[in-house]
């Protein structure tokens, strides 16, 4: 007999759900075996201690919700809460109400929701679905692209929403995220976004529409600087993120901000990895939710460092996204003030944002960051 | 003789964890012992430890069964409180300064008992600790909130019952050892 087989005999020995022969047989090898004996002994002893356990630390938990009730309704004379350990208190109080009337509102919403959409003209939930076809074929492209390439990365690229595009002539289809690295309209996203492009442009926060140019583009590290040449781009005074040389720490929480949709939509992680697809050492992993759209979106650790751009995601596993490291900026730009010295570019390389609350963080950093449209 | 009565029926509930009558205790004893301890050196926060615990060692031997108070329950837990707290400053080299002439009963052999049982829960808790996830949860499942094996199957994701089961034991074997390794050089 294995120990298992011992352990769920004598289980069963101390709960009383033998069988009388077996028992007797039990009862048996108890008396002519010490160590069955023995294992009976203990087990029982150990059983008592679990559950003396279990109720000590129900008791305590009562004493505890007791105590903060009481002094709460002044009953006793323990100071009473204060700040935010208060309004914890009140809300599990009251979390129980606020579920049910949370629920009751989420049920009226679901029930409106319907009765909306049963309402709306049948061509618009056409409209939709021709549109999830569409970036469903696109995506699949992109992943025999990516094959080619011996990778099964699936591009983070997007297909801007066609009714946000309606006026100008251009109908853009794919799309990605920029933000700026220079005050006087310097841009970087992903070099995957902008390929095989006819035109391309840039919408700020406000939702204006900015003509770029392409300076540099390099796929190796998928990094592209755009510039923006429209005249109602207005130069900011300064950034207020760094961009940084080293990489980011394993476990580092992240955040970014990007466009899988035609409004800027909040994301955060942390560093997975060091190395990126198959080790690779440009890239590093990050566990983030990412859709397309997000491509060439900042990576900003919380003290509002640019830690990489957002890249690409793993098909084959869930929450697998990998980042261009921010260093390779630097690279980049380097090469370019090779060839082409009028570049001025400086990168800014301390952040402003150091201490602030994420709220605070993500509202400064949303003038900086553009969706980027391609056709 | 009616107070006997309902302190006795009191600590009746208290064995049962019925709340009402924790409140009760709470709401007539808790200010006396606050004052004892914030009186000598201790916060609020340092009174409701030691009201906590004063009402485990309680709990503890309402619980054993046979318990009978042969005094008021106010004197009993302030004996318990006093004897407590004046632990807790000696081990930080401190003294009571002012000794009320409060009267006491010898609560000396709960105490003790009350220090083994506290080393037991430590240990309890630092082997449910090292047990990690699902384990914790399937034991606790099992054995304390008495869930039949179908039900933690589907809940945890095995196949069948038997599998549940089979990992059960294998878990209730990892605490079984791990509580073992300590409590035989501890105690």
């Amino acid at each position: 007999m294995d120990d298992l087989n011992v352990l769920e005999a004598v289980e069963r020995y101390i709960s009383g759900t033998m069988g009388p022969d077996e028992r007797m047989y039990f009862e048996q090898l108890r008396k002519t075996n010490p160590e069955v004996d023995q294992l009976v002994v203990e087990h029982t002893f150990f059983m008592q201690q679990l559950h003396r356990f279990d109720d000590t630390k129900k008791l305590k938990a009562q004493l505890d919700e007791i105590h903060l009730d009481l002094s709460e309704k002044g009953q006793i004379q323990s100071p009473r809460l204060e700040g935010g350990a208060r309004v914890r208190y009140l809300f599990h109080r009251y979390k129980r109400t606020a579920a049910i009337a949370a629920s009751i509102a989420g049920i009226t919403a679901v029930a409106i929701s319907a009765l909306v959409s049963g309402l709306a003209p049948a061509t618009q939930n056409k409209a939709q679905d021709a549109q999830y076809q569409y970036l469903k074929g696109k995506v699949e492209q992109a992943i025999n692209e990516n094959r080619a390439q011996d990778r099964v990365l699936k591009d983070v690229k997007n297909k801007v929403d066609a009714t946000a595009v309606s006026a100008p002539p251009i109908v853009y289809t794919t799309g990605g995220t920029g933000f700026l690295i220079d005050v006087n309209g310097y841009l970087v996203t992903s070099a995957h976004v902008i390929e095989n492009a006819h035109n391309i442009a840039v919408q700020n926060s406000a939702g204006e529409e900015l003509s770029v140019q392409v300076v540099q583009s390099d796929k190796a590290r998928d990094i592209a600087i755009l510039k923006i040449t429209d005249s109602r781009f207005k130069a900011p005074a300064a950034l207020p993120y760094g961009i940084r040389k080293s990489g980011a720490e394993m476990a580092e929480p992240v955040f970014t901000l990007g466009f899988p949709r035609n409004v800027a939509v909040y994301g955060e992680g942390y560093m997975a990895a060091r190395t990126g697809f198959n080790g690779d050492t440009l890239t590093c992993q990050i566990a983030i939710a990412a859709n397309p759209g997000n491509s060439g979106g900042p990576i900003l650790n919380r003290n509002g460092e640019v830690v990489g751009i957002l890249s690409a995601r793993q098909t084959t596993a869930e929450g697998v996204v990998f980042a261009t490291q921010s260093k390779y900026i630097y690279n980049v730009l380097a090469q370019l003030r090779k060839t082409d010295s009028s570049v001025q570019v400086k990168l800014p390389t301390s952040s402003r944002l150091q201490g602030l609350e994420r709220p605070q963080q993500v509202k400064k950093i949303a003038d900086f960051v553009y969706m980027v449209k391609v056709s | 003789m009616k107070a006997v009565v309902t302190e006795q029926s009191i600590l009746e509930g208290l064995a049962r964890n019925d709340r009402k009558a924790i409140e009760s205790i709470y709401r007539e004893h808790y200010n006396m012992v606050q004052a004892l301890v914030v009186n000598n050196s201790g916060s609020a926060e340092d009174a409701k430890d030691i009201f906590q615990e004063a009402l485990l060692v309680l709990y503890e031997k309402v619980t054993a069964g046979g318990f009978e108070l042969h005094c008021q329950l106010k004197t009993y837990l302030y004996s318990v409180s006093r004897r407590l707290w004046l632990k807790r400053l000696l081990q930080q080299n401190r003294f009571i300064s002012s000794d009320s002439d409060a009267e006491t009963v010898p609560v000396e052999d709960e105490l003790d008992t009350h220090e083994q049982r506290a080393r037991e829960f430590e240990l309890m808790e630092k082997a449910m600790g090292g047990l990690g996830e699902p384990c914790r949860s399937l034991l606790e499942a099992f054995y304390l909130q008495k869930k039949g094996m179908q039900e933690i199957a589907a809940q945890f994701g095995y196949t069948n019952a038997d599998n549940a089961k089979n990992q059960k034991y294998k878990c209730l074997l990892r605490l079984k050892k791990l509580f073992f390794a300590q409590y035989k050089t501890d105690l």
